[in-house]
């Protein structure tokens, strides 16, 4: 019996040595922070130190500030019209790549490649291509006819300049996980189909898309939770710009704690972001759940 | 119909990749030629002067000498952390395993915008504003990659552990000699997208570094940014050349991004 004891002991002890490391800095640098960072939407701070209490002040300014609504419609916005495009058009990558053909595995990863360059220089050649002035489209636009279009003095053009980037990060992605999710699917099924004599069409309306239809709302929700966190390409790229119209939650939280010091407010625009991503997360929980259970 | 499928695959690829070539003309194109009248989508000439000229004018060999010691010291010591404690929350039994395993997984969906202000002012007590340390040592908090590391080992038969205890081996003997051996593919994804990570990263260092000389490739290309303007062949140069470590590293083990990938996708 001792003998259990003191082995039950020592590996205890050793498990805990084991984790010991990675427990410590997500203690330090997560736990920590995550409990500080409503302490400090708590206050009002300027610069280092100089921290005053206000209570829930930051929030009602919040409530009230225009460019506070503006960078949640614009990020809803973004969000709204770059999941889906992502979703289908990464769809539509899987669905062709799914088949043999000459030179899969390298047109795989150039459908990839954009997804492991940087947002900085995926901004920034964005920004070359969308220059209002110089920029390829424009200049293949004017000599097609169709006009320069105001990709950086106009906010709509803007926005969408930053969708057409994000399409071309994030493609590579869901086609990724889609083709492995079209692996999943038994070959019995596509052969029932064939043998009843079902169109290309009906089977992926009636048969494919709804198979992979956990897959696409996992897409879908790992999308939203990604686009409410765009910051690299949209700070590099338009800067926010023009005016407001392409700031978004986090470039107004950076702009808010580090270029205007304003670090309690900063903290508690991150308090209203961590909720919106909690909710997100909570209903794809549930929804999970549920289909586990019927 | 195999033929029209290929057609569009080919016609797919090489828009995705047009981006990236328009990239490398820019890159060796004087700024009058991108600028003058008629529209050309090769290379009428070759200008080395956007390379030469940002390298002699800015700190950029410093901004890449930064880059890898940051990327390199957060590989090492993040996978070092991650395989540990994988193997401690599949393989041992200890008081409050699952409870730390809970909230550690929790924070995958915290976004890292959330803690920037206390992650600053942590930075900022600890004396670590500026430096390369600044901007490692927070990031070592990865919970993706422990969690990887968790689900990879608990697939490690328990016979193969409990076979070397009764040859009287130390627990960290095992895992040395026993555990790590089988976690070669493991480490291989938990390098290269650790890698990735780091060596892509803007938002924390440009908080965290203030003095040029200090910046990261990343930073560096947002001051050039600023500093050149319109001016985008030096521009486009110094963005490839950031780009080539991260290049090489996706064609040398592009299989296991693309399973590392689907792997996080599939739960």
């Amino acid at each position: 019996m001792a003998t259990v004891r003191t082995r039950r002991a020592r590996e205890a002890l050793t498990g805990l040595a084991f984790a010991a490391p990675a427990v410590a800095v997500f203690a330090v640098f997560m736990f920590w922070p995550l409990i500080q960072v409503f302490w400090i939407s708590l206050q009002q701070t300027r610069g280092f130190g100089l921290a005053k209490w206000v209570g829930l002040q930051n929030y009602e300014e919040i409530l009230s500030d225009k460019i506070f609504w503006t960078a949640l419609w614009n990020t809803a916005l973004y969000t709204a019209i770059s999941v889906p495009l992502c979703l289908v058009a990464g769809l539509a990558a899987a669905l062709l790549l799914n088949k043999r053909m000459p030179a899969r595995g390298l047109i795989r990863a150039i459908y990839y490649l954009p997804a492991v360059i940087s947002g900085v220089s995926s901004a920034l050649i964005g920004a070359w291509l969308f220059n209002e002035d110089i920029g390829l489209v424009n200049r293949i636009l004017d000599v097609v006819g169709l006009g320069p279009i105001p990709w950086q003095s106009e906010g709509v053009p803007a926005l969408l300049s930053l969708v057409a980037i994000s399409l071309w990060i994030g493609l590579g992605f869901n086609m990724v996980v889609y083709l492995a999710a079209l692996q999943g699917i038994p070959r019995e099924v596509f052969e029932a189909a064939r043998c009843d004599g079902a169109s290309r069409w009906a089977t992926l309306r009636r048969i494919t898309v709804p198979q992979l239809g956990p897959t696409t709302f996992f897409l879908i929700v790992i999308g939203i939770i990604n686009s409410f966190q765009v910051f690299d390409i949209v700070y590099v790229m338009t800067g926010g710009g023009p005016g407001n119209s392409t700031t978004m939650l986090v470039t107004y939280a950076y702009s808010a704690g580090f270029e205007q010091r304003q670090q309690g407010y900063a903290s508690a625009i991150g308090v209203v972001l961590y909720l919106i991503v909690l909710v997100m997360t909570i209903v794809q929980w549930r929804v999970n759940k549920r289909r586990d259970v019927a | 119909m195999t033929r029209y499928r290929l057609a569009f695959a080919i016609t797919g690829a090489v828009a995705m990749l047009f981006p990236v070539y328009w990239m490398v003309v820019t890159a060796i194109s004087s700024s009058a030629d991108m600028r003058g009248p008629g529209l050309h989508l090769w290379p009428t000439s070759v200008r080395w002067e956007n390379l030469t000229d940002p390298l002699s004018k800015f700190p950029y060999g410093m901004w890449a000498v930064n880059s890898v010691f940051i990327a390199v010291v957060a590989v090492v010591l993040t996978v070092v952390i991650n395989l540990m404690a994988g193997y401690a929350f599949a393989k041992l039994r200890f008081p409050g395993r699952n409870v730390l395993f809970i909230l550690i997984i929790s924070t995958l969906m915290v976004p890292v915008q959330v803690v920037m202000v206390p992650q600053f002012h942590l930075v900022v007590d600890f004396g670590l504003i500026g430096s390369d340390w600044g901007v490692i040592v927070p990031r070592l908090a990865e919970a993706f990659g422990l969690f990887m590391a968790r689900q990879f080992m608990m697939a490690i038969p328990d016979e193969l552990i409990e076979a070397a205890q009764c040859d009287g081996s130390s627990q960290w003997r095992i895992f040395r000699t026993v555990v790590l051996p089988l976690c070669r593919p493991l480490i291989a994804v938990l390098v290269i997208f650790t890698f990735m990570w780091r060596w892509n990263e803007f938002a924390w260092p440009l908080i965290v570094l203030k003095d040029p000389e200090s910046y990261t490739l990343q930073v560096g290309l947002l001051f050039l940014k600023n500093q050149y303007g319109q001016d985008y062949g030096s521009l486009m140069a110094m963005s490839l050349l950031s780009m080539i470590p991260m290049i090489i590293v996706f064609a040398l083990f592009q299989r296991h991004f693309v399973e590392g990938m689907a792997r996080s996708g599939i739960k």
